[in-house]
């Protein structure tokens, strides 16, 4: 009984929030440009579904196939990186002055490059510059993180470089790259979003255009409903990755 | 005729001399154990037999050939993702042999160790003492001239250590491979050594060496025996007098 009580509890309380903003909203006869009731988000939802769910899905599918390469990519280099020292502090400098510059500041310049035919282009690479660092650095830190102990036994047993990688380094970075594709997800959406913002044109018609048409109508109930839809699409795919992750850490602890 | 020794030793960290000198021979099948307060270089000493750091003065001779020098640490550093089996195989396959071979020595080791039936369980499916006998096979797969043993009790229970302890002893008459290991503890030091070297702090050196009367492995009751009495009296005189020095 507690335990519905419990689970019940912030469903209701968004119930709660709800009723009160759509009462607000009746009451105060506040503009629908301006505020749309939940009820009035609720029909654009249901009217725009089939453009909604194409919409999610193309901006999902950008954000998918640059998680792919961002996975590639970083592993690869995280390998590469953490067998040479001296590739590490080359590239080092320059990873650090990629990832703390906001996507959105180089967004424009991506765009030029990838030629006004082909804004899909932009996406992908942008959501790929946006999911490689999770990766990468979990990768880099996971092949550092091998028990100490275990490095000294394999010391001991003069294990060659290569048995090391493949024995200890390696397996060692499960968990960690477990954890950096997680987050590389939830951050990849994000990417791909915020490049369909600044490209902005017709031809790009995931859910951040349906979001910026429909401002630009000032229809703004169409433009929670596309918000409604992102934000349920981030936790999905938030949501299937942490399972992924939690059988993943099964399978490699056993347990 | 000795199987490793450490002639006129000196290790120096940044911070100072950590041990030294010191000059320690280990006998073949020896039980030789290092007691001492912490921070007087027991484990250094240790990882100098086990050629897992090199001396600042002084030598060390040891069997270098690969698993001709095993070591069981205080964790039972087991690698998570690996069932038993295959932590216990690892030295064996990190040596060439084939994968086959190296599970059927594994599967052996384990039951030596008596864990007959764990062979496939993971490291977090085992208990501690459980999970410190797969760290005992291991280190016993490859028949090893030299057992070096760091604190590998420290984390267990009293019962389990003490059913350890026997257990290794009984191991110890099979494979008479020479032991040396570290412990802060005078009993378990002389229930278990043929030999209990006591070592002072700052910096480590050796303050005494008693041998320990009595057949091995221990007959039930060792415990009340005078002689066990007499030694564990002496070691832990040499230990205080090391600490106060």
């Amino acid at each position: 009984m507690r335990g519905l009580a419990i689970r019940l509890a912030p469903w209701a309380l968004i119930a709660l929030l709800l009723a009160g903003w759509e009462l607000a909203c009746r009451m105060l006869e506040i503009p629908v440009y301006f505020l749309p009731p939940p009820s009035a988000i609720g029909e654009a939802v249901v009217q725009e579904w089939p453009g909604l769910v194409k919409a999610a899905w193309f901006t999902l599918s950008k954000a998918l196939i640059a998680l792919a390469i961002a996975s590639v990519v970083a592993q690869v280099l995280a390998l590469a990186v953490t067998l040479s020292g001296v590739l590490e502090r080359t590239v080092q400098p320059i990873a650090v002055v990629l990832q703390v510059t906001p996507v959105i500041a180089i967004a424009p310049l991506v765009n030029i490059w990838a030629g006004v035919d082909h804004p899909e282009r932009a996406l992908v690479a942008l959501a790929s510059i946006v999911a490689f660092f999770p990766i990468y650095s979990g990768a880099v830190t996971g092949l550092r993180a091998a028990d100490p102990d275990l490095v000294r036994l394999f010391d001991l047993y003069g294990a060659g470089r290569l048995q090391r990688l493949t024995r200890l380094r390696l397996p060692s970075a499960v968990p960690f790259l477990l954890e950096g594709h997680k987050v590389a997800a939830g951050l990849a959406i994000v990417g791909a979003v915020v490049a369909e913002f600044v490209s902005g044109s017709g031809k790009v018609q995931g859910l951040a255009w349906k979001i910026l048409d429909a401002g630009n109508r000032l229809q703004t109930a169409k433009m929670f409903a596309a918000l409604l839809v992102l934000g349920a699409m981030g936790v999905a795919l938030y949501a299937l990755l942490a399972r992924a992750e939690r059988w993943g850490l099964r399978w490699w602890r056993g347990r | 005729m000795t199987v490793a020794a450490l002639r006129d030793v000196e290790v120096d960290y940044d911070r100072g001399r950590a041990l030294g000198p010191v000059s320690l021979e280990i006998g073949a099948q020896e039980i030789v154990a290092l007691v001492g307060p912490s921070g007087c270089g027991k484990s250094t000493a240790l990882r100098l037999l086990a050629g897992l750091e090199t001396p600042t003065r002084g030598t060390v001779r040891r069997a270098t050939g690969r698993g001709e020098t095993a070591v069981v640490f205080q964790a039972p550093t087991l690698a998570p993702w690996l069932s038993a089996r295959a932590n216990v195989a690892l030295p064996l396959e990190l040596a060439g042999m084939p994968r086959a071979e190296a599970c059927a020595a594994a599967d052996a080791a384990l039951a030596r160790v008596g864990l007959a039936g764990a062979e496939a369980a993971r490291p977090a499916q085992l208990s501690g003492g459980m999970a410190m006998r797969v760290s005992l096979a291991r280190a016993l797969v490859t028949e090893p001239k030299l057992l070096l043993l760091d604190e590998p009790f420290a984390a267990l229970d009293e019962i389990t250590r003490r059913a350890l302890a026997d257990d290794v002893l009984t191991l110890w008459a099979t494979t008479r491979s020479a032991i040396v290991f570290v412990t802060h503890n005078v009993e378990e030091a002389v229930y278990m050594a043929s030999r209990v070297v006591v070592m002072g702090c700052g910096p480590g050196t050796i303050v005494g060496d008693f041998a320990v009367e009595g057949p091995l492995p221990r007959p039930p009751q060792f415990r009340t025996t005078p002689g066990f009495r007499t030694t564990a009296e002496a070691v832990s005189t040499a230990l205080a007098q090391g600490v106060g020095a």
